[in-house]
């Protein structure tokens, strides 16, 4: 069974068409790179899983999304533990005007862990995971604002862990990171993928071709081309791809 | 030729831009000189009469004399009690026309109906305050009606700047936090909230300023001509500083003798109201760097 999967996903802003017939599988701890000019959908499509796109107001969608075989989409599916089974990382570094603790252990108190001290060890563990302990273990209850942006990132994607997802939705963590944060983050994304499986949003197809095992290559909300990334970068099946590869439209 | 042509746009374009400049900061000087007269006016005139005994004690021999401490008293509980009614209410409504209401009609008529409140004039809340909270209601010429009439005039302004305070609060933090599985009510009270709250605060205190001074709500509903006592409930008239002024100002027994008096009166409200604003503008920075620490 693959761990997530859409099969014949439209997806609709109004009566504008973001997603068209969009079939994908994608198999247990692996990463898969979304790339495509900007506009093509990515970030549409990476929503559609803990059904982030809900928060939109006046959008349709058609198919089905499963996440271990469940639709998502399916009537009785209760979304706020859904989105458990799911962190999800955003463009910019978004932590909560709170204490650099407080921001890991937030998913927890929100779930209705009261329990300190396992809040206090899944803090740390997920901090651990990372490799951001050695630099905020002395300043936990400092306020998470003063870390750097990179930092602020691998909190970010420590606050997604502490509610012991399957799955990681990241849509484009980079873009807003020096080369040293990205390259820290891409490693950590080799790391984690023996724990989850990742979906990874990004415009940049080195990073696509580094971190990932399959890449779908999105264009105007339909699917190119999906295939194994060493496949699709070096013997591209679609000419389409194929351009957009090569930097000849962007 | 065409560097002479550049040069002869840019140089007009400089002109332009001085002229301009000129303009404006004329119009401002203008406006803190008027500013600053209003201001040392009311000061050079009501200093004097500012003492210990003038916020302390009751007025005397037809209010030419004396302090103003109950109309101190009274304008204190008057925000007080509007407070207690327009901070909460209006705070609500603000959550929940800016987290619950999608955009749509209903929500541009109940905007339109807020705007539409706060353009009123004051002294139409003081008539309808009297029609419903005086006479309909029965509560007579009381605190608690004028305060309600203040509440219903400060609502407005509690509502738009709360919900200013809310939209300031940029969405990937709500992103963030249903993400991780909060429902919305968490994520309104453990993250929206907070990060509204330094703002909330300057609204409140700003419309406490308005309050404050307004004189035609309470005219029908609360101010007491002259009541050398403190209230002791709810249900008591009171008088207030800014009826007080308008009183030995107009209708005293000895207008004339009474003209410092009236000074140090207005001293006094805009002392409150200066402090107010001051109030809020701190409160605002303390809260911010506590807002990033909690
Ligand atoms: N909230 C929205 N409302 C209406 N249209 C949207 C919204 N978000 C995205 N779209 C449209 O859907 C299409 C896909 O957008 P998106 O998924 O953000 O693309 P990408 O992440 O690949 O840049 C674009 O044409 C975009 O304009
Ligand atoms: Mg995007």
């Amino acid at each position: 069974m693959y761990k997530l999967e859409s099969k014949h996903v439209d997806f609709f802003y109004g009566a504008s068409q973001a997603l068209k017939d969009i079939n994908i599988s994608i198999e247990e701890n692996t990463v898969t790179a979304l790339i495509g000019p900007s506009g093509c959908g990515k970030s549409t499509y990476l929503r559609l899983f803990n059904r982030m796109n809900d928060l939109i107001s006046n959008t349709t969608i058609k198919g089905e999304v499963l996440i271990d075989g469940l639709d998502v989409y399916a009537k009785g599916v209760n979304v706020d533990s859904l989105r458990k089974k799911t962190g999800m990382v955003f463009q910019k570094p978004n932590p909560f005007p709170k204490t650099i603790f407080e921001n890991v252990a937030y998913g927890l108190r929100v779930n209705g862990i009261t329990d300190e001290k396992l809040i206090q060890e899944r803090v740390e563990s997920s901090i651990k995971k990372v490799v951001l302990w050695d630099e905020v273990k002395d300043k936990l209850k400092k306020s998470a604002f003063e870390l750097s942006g990179g930092q602020q990132q691998r909190l970010c994607i420590a606050r997604a862990l502490a509610i012991q997802p399957s799955v990681i939705l990241m849509d484009e963590p980079t873009s807003a990171l020096d080369p040293i944060s990205t390259a820290k983050i891409e490693e950590l994304v080799y790391e984690l993928k023996s724990k989850y499986t990742i979906v990874i949003v990004t415009h940049n197809m080195q990073q696509a071709a580094r971190v990932s095992d399959k890449t779908a290559f999105f264009y105007l909300g339909e699917l190119i081309e999906f295939n194994i990334t060493r496949e699709l970068f070096t013997n591209p099946m679609v000419e389409r791809t194929q351009n957009y590869i090569t930097g000849r439209f962007g | 030729m065409e560097t002479t042509n550049e040069n002869r746009i840019s140089k007009s374009k400089d002109r332009h831009q001085k002229a301009a400049f000129f303009v404006f900061a004329v119009l401002g000087y203008f406006i803190v000189t008027i500013l600053i007269a209003i201001l040392s006016f009311i000061v050079i005139k009501g200093a004097s009469v500012i003492s210990w005994d003038f916020i302390t004690k009751m007025p005397e021999e037809g209010m030419t004399k004396g302090g103003i401490y109950p109309a101190i008293i009274g304008t204190l509980y008057l925000v007080a009690g509007s407070m207690l009614f327009a901070f909460p209410i209006g705070v609500l409504a603000a959550i929940y026309m800016n987290e619950y209401v999608s955009d749509g009609v209903a929500k541009k008529f109940i905007r339109l109906m807020t705007n539409n409140l706060s353009g009123i004039p004051s002294i139409v809340f003081g008539l309808f305050g009297m029609a419903l909270f005086v006479n309909k209601l029965g509560f007579g010429d009381s605190i608690l009606a004028g305060s309600l009439t203040l509440g219903l005039l400060a609502l407005p302004v509690v509502i738009r700047t709360t919900e200013e305070a809310l939209k300031a609060v940029n969405d990937t933090f709500r992103h963030a936090s249903y993400g991780l599985g909060a429902t919305k009510w968490q994520t309104i009270r453990r993250v929206v909230l907070p990060m509204a709250f330094p703002n909330i605060i300057t609204g409140l205190i700003l419309s406490i300023g308005r309050v404050s001074g307004e004189t035609a709500p309470i005219l029908f509903t609360v101010a007491a001509y002259f009541l050398p006592k403190l209230p002791t409930s709810i249900f008591d008239q009171a008088m207030a500083l800014p009826y007080h002024l308008y009183v030995i100002s107009t209708s005293g027994t000895n207008i004339e003798e009474s003209r410092p008096i009236a000074y140090g009166t207005a001293l006094i409200l805009i002392i409150i109201v200066l402090v107010c604003n001051l109030l809020a503008n701190a409160l605002r920075k303390y809260f911010n760097n506590k807002v990033k620490m909690s």
